[in-house]
């Protein structure tokens, strides 16, 4: 796709220098040049990433949905439910606060519940920390598009690449808070994502996401080491707990 | 300021510090190598406590129902080399006709 001659195309910034000899060299040569696959691995740009994020849509749509027909149901204002999913951004700890308070639980449950759900957050972005261009400003507004999805996409070529995790998340993003407001509006007229399956099918993108890391005993190891402490906590430990407690798998690097 | 408005601010603002720890305060420094072979199991780590918390998990206990057919279809799916795509479609797939059949 990358080899494919981009004309009239505006010239990807990161590609500088394949641009400007695309202006140079005469239109023959330019074909000679162009045949020649000088980037095993290109780089990918934003739209690579909106494209990677495509076939999940559904989830995003459907769930986002239901989190504003919950939300509607906790008492929450549509404002508050669209400013909720529009500075939260992550599904799990939006609908943990969402049911607290739909339950009558108090304000700290609901906080608490929800803070411990995104923690794992810390871990997911120190590990793709470097991939962020620019100032300290753009740094951050551009991390608040990391969400699980956007971040195990943005790994898929075994290191991180900031156009994908940028494109994956801003559809992620443009979807989460619309349909958000969409399902507070309408209300509960609509079905149940999971009777379509969407709850499995998450599992099954972190699955086939996990695949290319597994190729290493170390990781392997970490791997099950992870799914043994989430296992044994999911019953006994407040939801979120098991995904931050697992993260101490990760120490198992310092081996050699 | 009501209850409600108190949750979202306060988990909109946790939530965004997180997001934004590696990035803002780490960037693009190097990290020394015994941190970095730590971080470099993040990947894989987070991703299978997910797979496990999304297949068998469920408000504090372990629920074992159609997901799991769904998911043990998809990984036989992903094994074999078929696409993300096909493997969350499998995954629905099977999970929706159990949940139907039940």
């Amino acid at each position: 796709m990358s080899n494919r001659p981009n004309f009239g195309e505006e010239p990807h910034p990161a590609r500088n220098k394949n641009a400007s000899l695309n202006r140079e060299v005469p239109p023959l040569e330019r074909c000679y040049v162009r045949s020649v696959p000088t980037d095993a691995r290109p780089t990918p740009r934003i739209r690579d990433g909106v494209r990677a994020a495509l076939p999940l849509v559904l989830g995003p749509l459907l769930f986002g949905l239901s989190f504003g027909v919950l939300a509607e149901a906790a008492g929450m204002s549509t404002a508050a439910a669209v400013v909720m999913s529009a500075t939260t951004f992550a599904g799990s700890a939006q609908f943990a606060a969402a049911s607290v308070l739909d339950d009558g639980g108090t304000v700290v449950a609901a906080v608490v519940s929800a803070v411990l759900l995104n923690a794992r957050y810390v871990g997911q972005s120190i590990a793709a920390a470097s991939i962020f261009p620019g100032s300290r400003p753009r740094r951050f507004v551009e991390s608040q598009l990391i969400v699980d999805e956007s971040w195990a996409l943005s790994g898929r070529s075994g290191r991180f690449e900031w156009p994908i995790l940028v494109g994956a998340g801003l559809l992620l993003y443009v979807l989460w808070v619309s349909s958000t407001a969409i399902g507070s509006v309408v209300g509960s007229a609509l079905g149940d994502p999971s009777d379509l399956g969407l709850d499995a099918a998450f599992a099954a993108l972190f699955l086939a996401l996990a695949k290319p890391y597994l190729r290493e005993h170390k990781a392997v190891a970490a791997a099950l080491v992870a799914a043994a402490i989430t296992l044994v906590l999911i019953p006994i430990a407040p939801a979120g707990v098991p995904l931050v407690v697992a993260s101490a798998a990760c120490l198992l690097g310092l081996r050699r | 300021m009501n209850d409600v408005w108190i949750v979202v601010l306060v988990v909109g603002a946790f939530t965004m510090v997180f997001k934004a720890a590696g990035p803002v305060f780490l960037g693009r420094r190097k990290l020394p190598a015994k941190a970095q072979s730590i971080v470099d199991l993040v990947a894989p780590v987070m991703l299978t406590a997910l797979v496990v918390t999304q297949t068998v998990g469920s408000d504090e206990e372990i629920v074992l129902d159609a997901r799991i057919p769904g998911v043990a279809a998809a990984a036989i799916a992903i094994w074999r080399g078929a696409p993300i795509v096909v493997a969350m479609f499998v995954a629905a797939l099977v999970t929706a006709l159990v949940r139907l059949g039940a």
